[in-house]
């Protein structure tokens, strides 16, 4: 500890690089791989479009996770919650979407999004109050409670819908692919890219630069001593974490729409996916859940193009030699 | 009470409850005639010894698995996948037991090691991701495992139900290689919990129960808890694999939906959760209650899904539809979880006063 002078700034909080690389060394080493740089380009928008669309998912739990020390194992059913309630909009109008104009499409597409972000923003209430509170600190009926959630969650979505499979047409507009020479970029990737970068930067600012996002950073550091400072942070959580639920709705939305149908089902491989991203980046890391997914979802591209066989266990081995590297993931924020 | 290591019920009730239910295990073959009721009473004697497994885990060191289906599959694919590859004969059985058991223990080794090392909270999740691509994996590699047919095989001989050992003439009931079977998936499947019964009133036992209570001050203790755990974990997986040899056997046959689907792991949690964590008697009384209820109560629910339907209700078909059986577990689950954490076990020894529940929490 060198001794400082009390007009002298504080020293900068130094910066953790080596995470950030990571996806841009892997990126590059595929390159000669792959051979074709066409087609690398094209695995590579398009490794970074799942990335988005997971990150969008996960954020919300390693959050709350951060903040709270809660482990929603139920986190999946928002996802699902989202991705039905955007087919109770995106049926009726199903002319609208298929009409050839991007400005309709966006109309039907935007009011979905916002209804199924707001379902499950006050599903997230919900379950809060009902299912988290009464066990608040204990992880083990946490887990229990979450799991049940999840259980009744994905069973009353079979009752009210049925357990068939819903087809989810993407909208006429953002069909086809953008070709730049001989690469082809599916518009609608450039579409996930675009929102999860927007949702990425505007997490990144609220809780940099507002005063809400110093509390909930605090909060994940210490969370005694912003109590103790006078903040209810029991409401801070509750926002986090509906804020979190609303994120995993839209995440369902625009993985509906990506995989162009929509299950129940879909929450239990998304969960696990999720987990998978939230580990790596290191439990509460806003910043290590975002490269985790794009690592994630470059793993899932690069390996399902290079050895299929191996894409089924491909993001388990990503997850053991990234633990092996950083026992608590890429960044670790918490002290737990 | 050597048999029980010390460890009686300790409620009168429970201890009644107990008997009837072994007895009339015991006693199905001759009590209640007829293939659907011995399937049920096998289904509860592999279940038992399962869910006990999983309560070693749950209840004793309070870190919650998802991954005990996966070593339940490993048992059941291994017996499958020998008996199908050298034919009905008993060195294919010991070929299945020599290869499932210690690849289950390796590979709960190798997750114990692996994430119990880092953080307890990571356990949960990684064992989550390890399981689901376990089953990616079985249900793909379908020269090896059947892929989502699975694998149907025949037993040895004297295991087949049209091997006749006691003629009906002398008793009056015929005994046959189906009921051999029955009686050795119910005896392995006692022996089996009596073990674990052995396991958790060891003093092994109390350091688990010390992690549980506090991890921190176990170790402060001297407890080297990395290994506790993953020994415990090796332990729970062994008689998961163990539990899972006798369904392929008592089933003939080993796929994705009856040993390795995800539904099987909420099934235990379930069993764990209302019969009691941290007892082991909550294992024989969950899997009691629940599969009696998933065999009886399901046909039930249909019945009263096809009334309301024909009343005209809305929605209440689809919510009574016995499909959704899952819907009302699950808000079960919560319940029990919720106002009785201690299961129908610790209920019981609550009622019935005595020593008291030690209740896990």
């Amino acid at each position: 500890m060198t001794d400082l002078a009390a007009t002298d700034p504080l020293p900068k909080p130094k910066r953790d690089l080596a995470p950030i690389l990571l996806p841009i060394a892997l990126a590059l080493l595929m390159i000669p791989l792959i051979g074709s740089p066409s087609t690398w380009l094209t695995l590579t928008a398009a490794s970074l479009a799942m990335g988005m669309m997971i990150f969008i998912m996960a954020s919300g739990l390693t959050l709350v996770f951060g903040l709270m020390d809660v482990l929603n194992f139920g986190h999946g059913a928002f996802i699902a919650v989202g991705a039905y309630v955007a087919t109770l909009v995106l049926a009726p109008f199903a002319a609208s979407i298929q009409a050839d104009s991007l400005w309709t499409n966006l109309a039907v597409l935007a009011p979905a999004a916002l209804l199924s972000m707001a379902v499950s923003g006050a599903l997230g209430l919900v379950v809060e109050r009902v299912l988290i509170l009464p066990v608040y600190g204990q992880h083990l009926k946490q887990i229990l409670m979450t799991t049940g959630g999840l259980i009744v969650a994905e069973q009353t979505l079979y009752a009210l819908w049925g357990p068939q499979i819903i087809p989810m047409p993407l909208p006429a507009s953002l069909r086809g692919s953008f070709i730049l020479g001989d690469v082809a970029i599916a518009k609608y990737r450039v579409l996930a890219m675009l929102i999860g970068l927007a949702v990425f930067i505007a997490i990144q600012l609220v809780l940099n630069r507002t005063k809400l996002g110093l509390l909930i950073r605090a909060g994940v550091e210490n969370r005694e001593m912003v109590e103790a400072l006078g903040y209810r942070i029991r409401r801070l959580f509750l926002g986090v974490f509906m804020t979190g639920s609303a994120l995993a709705g839209l995440g369902g939305v625009m993985w509906a729409l990506y995989r162009e149908q929509v299950h129940a089902s879909m929450s239990d491989d998304l969960t696990v996916l999720i987990f998978i991203v939230v580990i790596i980046g290191g439990l509460g890391s806003i910043g290590g859940c975002f490269i985790g997914a794009i690592l994630v979802a470059m793993v899932a591209n690069y390996g399902g193009f290079l050895v299929p066989k191996l894409a089924l266990v491909s993001n388990i081995l990503l997850m053991v030699a990234i633990l092996m590297w950083r026992p608590r993931g890429l960044y670790a924020v918490t002290s737990r | 009470m050597m048999i029980l290591s010390g460890d009686p019920p300790r409620s009168r009730v429970l201890t009644l409850v107990l008997v009837v239910i072994i007895l009339a295990l015991a006693a199905t073959p001759f009590l209640f005639p007829g293939a659907k009721a011995l399937n049920v009473a096998a289904k509860i004697c592999v279940f038992a010894a399962l869910v006990a497994s999983y309560d070693l885990l749950l209840g004793y060191t309070g870190s919650v698995s998802f991954a005990h289906t996966m070593f339940y599959g490993i048992g059941s694919y291994a017996i499958a996948i020998a008996l199908y590859g050298m034919g009905p004969n008993w060195a294919a059985v010991a070929t299945g037991i020599v290869t499932g058991l210690p690849l289950a223990a390796l590979l709960a080794l190798a997750i114990g090691l692996f994430s119990l090392r880092v953080a307890a909270i990571f356990f949960a999740m990684i064992t989550l991701a390890v399981a689901s691509a376990f089953q990616v994996l079985a249900s793909q590699l379908s020269w090896l495992t059947g892929g989502e047919d699975g694998r149907s095989f025949q037993l040895p001989e004297l295991l087949r139900p049209g091997t006749v050992l006691i003629s009906k003439n002398l008793f009056g009931f015929e005994i046959n290689g189906r009921i051999l079977t029955f009686y050795l998936v119910f005896a392995i499947s006692a022996l089996m919990i009596l073990a674990l019964l052995r396991v958790v009133n060891s003093p092994f036992g109390r350091v688990l129960q010390a992690i549980r209570e506090n991890r921190f001050r176990a170790e402060a203790l001297g407890f080297r808890t990395v290994f506790h755990l993953t020994y415990a974990n090796c332990l729970a997986a062994l008689v998961a694999a163990g539990a899972g040899i006798l369904n392929a056997l008592w089933l003939r046959y080993a796929g994705p939906d009856t040993s390795l689907s995800f539904s099987i792991m909420l099934d235990i949690l379930l069993m764990v959760v209302i019969g009691g964590m941290g007892t082991i008697y909550g294992a024989i009384i969950g899997a009691t209650i629940f599969i009696l209820a998933q065999n009886y109560l399901q046909s039930l629910m249909g019945v009263a899904s096809t009334a309301a339907g024909e009343a005209g209700l809305p929605l209440l078909p689809g919510l009574l539809h016995p499909d959704r059986w899952l819907l009302w577990l699950g808000l079960l689950f919560i319940a029990s979880v919720y106002f009785f954490p201690t299961g129908v076990v610790g209920r019981l020894r609550k009622v019935s006063g005595g020593k008291g529940a030690d209740s896990p929490h």
